[in-house]
């Protein structure tokens, strides 16, 4: 192929991915690197691209210390009751310590946060949630980083890392190809901070047809922070906890908003309330450290979102659906209503379009739930991601290898979904990591970690000639067929996708099983993806749109088998709702009070997975 | 599909196509002009159609789910800071109007120039602080929460949950 190659030399850091992580790392960066060269690599366009493309009506991560609300402490021990004990609260109470000093700097740059009229604090929607009029929230973050960075570079898929030929775990920049152009891209840089994104479109999803791109998680979420990073070599850890979302059915618009400041709740489809009803028996399930009815409703202790899930999913199997948010009494206040539609308008437009086409008016009509299809990432209400370093005054010792959010690959950092262990950090909290990252980056720079990189032509040429392999196999094979789509020697990537959910949902527990699977059903699954590994060396790309397709396929397909080997390896249901091991359907503390961490071999590409210790933060 | 172009009012300018964050507005090299390429890709996350100058693009629900006849329009206003929408229902008997502010602020030029403000000083970088940092976190004096600060120790195992 006749597609140049672009070089871009003596790089500091490069940020892979600028959503909100990413923004964050490039802007900070430049703060402690002011003669540093900071360079953004992005798949589409910084100022729209990312989980926030089009906006956000609240920040779900703001302690508000400043008015006496919460202390960080606080916020670790809700992601820690929220995700049954399963979180890294070293990076989780580094993140919080610092998130205010971000939202402040997002007020201070013109992102519009509401006020409460009455105490001049932010509107909070809820605990930890302040509300925005959010639809420019990622053009001003963007802004911020392209204040720092030197230079942006738009429309490049980042395919894969290049790795220092001299210390084989050590990171020396990224390769990938410009969507538009087809020209291959070099960045030889000392450092990467992966600020790429989780995955949506895994599991087969609800929608049909055209309504598949109207996923949770954005539809260009490819799993790319961790196809980059395990193909890498980085360790990664909680990959089983994909998450599932109650949500406005078919729209799956928001439903936070709604339940935390309009204050609507559901009932099953005869108007009942059916959630307590499966508490006594989940209590069971899970013990009562994790469900403990009397004492939630004592002390307002939450009741984690998996749990919250389980009796939605049961109440459904059980034939008393649909579920119901009833919002016919808060939409009765004028004032209500307009913010449950300005909801949507500043973050899931679709649901508007939804209920505009199905007539469906929330103040005279309750409308329906559902439970999605699950995803996989590491920012919202789970924390799938690498396997990072936390800060030294805050980490144990199994926790700490010398930089802050530096994954177990050197000089390679993450932030945003790219981290594991770190729910609940949302918008904020990603931009927050990807400043704590683009410090620690600059620190292992300036210790001269970075010396003495070696990238070889051959593996520049090797990369080359692997990212255009599957337009050089439709070229090959195109002309063995008349027309169409059906070719003997290759598939196409919306095949292969369809292949991937189908295969995820069957056996890796999605929304057609009611999220159940077993040890047989993951090892048959394991099989299969692969078989599918084989032919993803057979995909064929008709031309660049097709060959992006190709390598988010490819790294969703990198995704999904780390979830199978980490569903595989905990051997008990921690949070059914997200999903159940059926051959283990309880809670087990006595064996898996640990967090799951995996590497998959670059070279082999097989799976160790072991057991790290789960640190909770106690008073001294 | 999702998003689709007007034929009379696009003329081919490819603001659409460069802000897509799902790379599926392309050009039709016959009618050289904006289309959705992969509607099955589209989020109706909208921001080609704030971007076009002409109101070319519009949304249409996802045919598995949403039935003909409805819309939601948008003006994106970045010399007021404002957006604007209005949402017509299929049955016609809701039409609403909504206005939000985007910005508070001159775009860009309250974001610092982090090249330009003065570096930070060894202390800084030694510490476990921010940019801006500790003022930011709380708008006062006080300083950065850590685990001796609140009194706090990290342990193992489901003892400490």
């Amino acid at each position: 192929m006749a597609f140049k190659t672009i070089i871009e030399d003596d790089i500091d850091i490069l940020v892979a991915g600028a959503g909100l992580g990413g923004t964050g790392a490039a802007f900070e960066a430049r703060y402690w690197g002011q003669n540093k060269k900071i360079v953004i690599a992005e798949k589409a366009n910084i100022m729209r691209s990312g989980a926030v493309s089009q906006g956000l009506y609240a920040i779900n991560c703001y302690m508000g210390t400043r008015f006496g609300e919460n202390n960080p402490e606080d916020h670790v021990r809700y992601a820690r009751i929220d995700l049954m004990g399963m979180v890294r609260e070293d990076l989780l109470f580094d993140m919080a310590r610092h998130v205010d000093s971000t939202v402040h700097q997002f007020e201070e740059w013109g992102l519009p946060l509401m006020r409460d009229p009455k105490t001049g604090a932010y509107q909070r929607e809820g605990r930890w949630q302040i509300m925005i009029h959010g639809e420019s929230y990622k053009p001003i973050v963007a802004d911020a980083a392209k204040k720092s960075a030197d230079k942006v570079f738009n429309r490049i898929c980042v395919t894969h890392l290049l790795m220092d030929e001299s210390n084989p775990n050590r990171v020396a920049g990224a390769v990938g190809f410009n969507v538009r152009t087809g020209n291959y891209h070099v960045f030889k840089s000392k450092t990467v901070i992966c600020g790429a994104g989780g995955a949506s479109n895994i599991f087969k999803p609800r929608s049909v047809g055209e309504g598949a791109g109207r996923v949770w998680y954005a539809p260009w979420s490819s799993g790319s922070a961790y196809g980059l990073m395990i193909g890498a070599g980085a360790k990664m850890t909680q990959m089983e906890n994909r998450i599932v979302l109650a949500r406005f059915k078919d729209g799956y618009g928001p439903v936070g908003a709604y339940f935390l400041h309009l204050k609507t709740y559901t009932q099953n489809g005869y108007g009942e309330e059916y959630e307590s009803k499966w508490f006594p028996a989940l209590e069971e399930m899970v013990g009562k450290r994790y469900l403990d009815i009397e004492a939630s409703h004592l002390t307002h202790r939450p009741i984690p979102t998996c749990l919250r899930n389980h009796a939605l999913i049961n109440e459904v199997n059980a034939g008393r659906g649909p579920i119901h948010m009833v919002t016919m009494e808060a939409f009765q206040d004028p004032h209500l209503e307009e913010i449950g539609w300005h909801n949507f308008l500043g973050m899931t437009v679709g649901q508007a379009v939804l209920w505009a086409a199905t007539d469906v008016d929330p103040k005279h009509e309750n409308p329906e739930l559902t439970t999605s299809e699950p995803y996989v990432m590491g920012s919202h209400a789970t924390g799938c991601g690498a396997w990072c370093s936390g800060p030294e005054d805050v980490s144990p010792p199994e926790y700490f290898w010398g930089y802050n959010r530096m994954t177990t690959v050197e000089g390679l950092f993450g932030a945003g979904d790219a981290v594991g262990g770190t729910p609940h950090a949302f918008s904020s909290g990603s931009f927050t990591e990807g400043r704590l990252a683009a410090k620690a980056a600059c620190q292992y720079i300036d210790d001269g970690k970075a010396e003495g990189i070696v990238v070889s032509d051959e593996q520049i040429n090797r990369r080359k000639e692997e990212i255009y392999k599957p337009m050089e196999h439709y070229k090959v094979y195109r002309n063995e067929i008349t027309a169409g789509s059906v070719n003997p020697n290759y598939i196409n990537p919306r095949q292969g996708l369809d292949r991937l959910q189908k295969l995820m949902d069957e056996y890796c527990g999605g929304v057609t099983v009611s999220y159940m699977t077993n040890d047989k059903l993951l090892n048959i699954g394991l099989k299969k993806m692969k078989v599918m590994e084989e032919d993803l060396e057979k995909l064929a790309a008709e031309n660049i749109h097709e060959l992006l397709r190709a390598w988010e396929l490819k790294h969703r397909h990198m995704t999904a088998e780390a979830v199978f080997q980490h569903t595989l390896f905990r051997e008990e249901t921690r949070w059914p709702g997200y999903y159940y091991r059926g051959d283990h359907m309880k809670v087990d503390d006595e064996n898996w009070h640990v967090l799951t961490v995996s590497r998959r071999d670059p070279e082999t590409g097989e799976y160790t997975m072991e057991k790290a210790p789960c640190y909770h933060l106690v008073d001294a | 599909m999702p998003t689709f172009v007007y034929m009379t009012r696009c003329d081919g300018c490819g603001q659409c196509v460069d802000i897509c964050p799902s790379d599926i507005l392309h050009i039709d090299p016959v009618t050289r002009r904006a289309y959705n390429i992969e509607p099955n890709m589209c989020w109706e996350c909208l921001p080609c159609v704030k971007a076009c100058p002409q109101n070319a693009i519009d949304v249409r629900g996802y045919a598995d789910f949403a039935p003909l006849g409805h819309s939601v329009r948008v003006r994106r206003d970045e010399e007021k800071g404002v957006i604007a929408w209005r949402i017509i229902f299929r049955n016609g008997r809701k039409d609403m109007e909504l206005l939000a502010p985007i910005t508070t602020k001159p775009w860009r030029e309250h974001i610092p120039k982090l090249a330009d403000v003065p570096a930070p000083s060894q202390e800084m970088r030694d510490s476990h602080l921010l940019f801006n940092e500790p003022k930011y976190i709380r708008m006062d004096d006080g300083g950065l929460h850590t685990l001796k600060s609140n009194g706090l120790k990290m342990v193992a195992g489901v003892e400490s949950y």
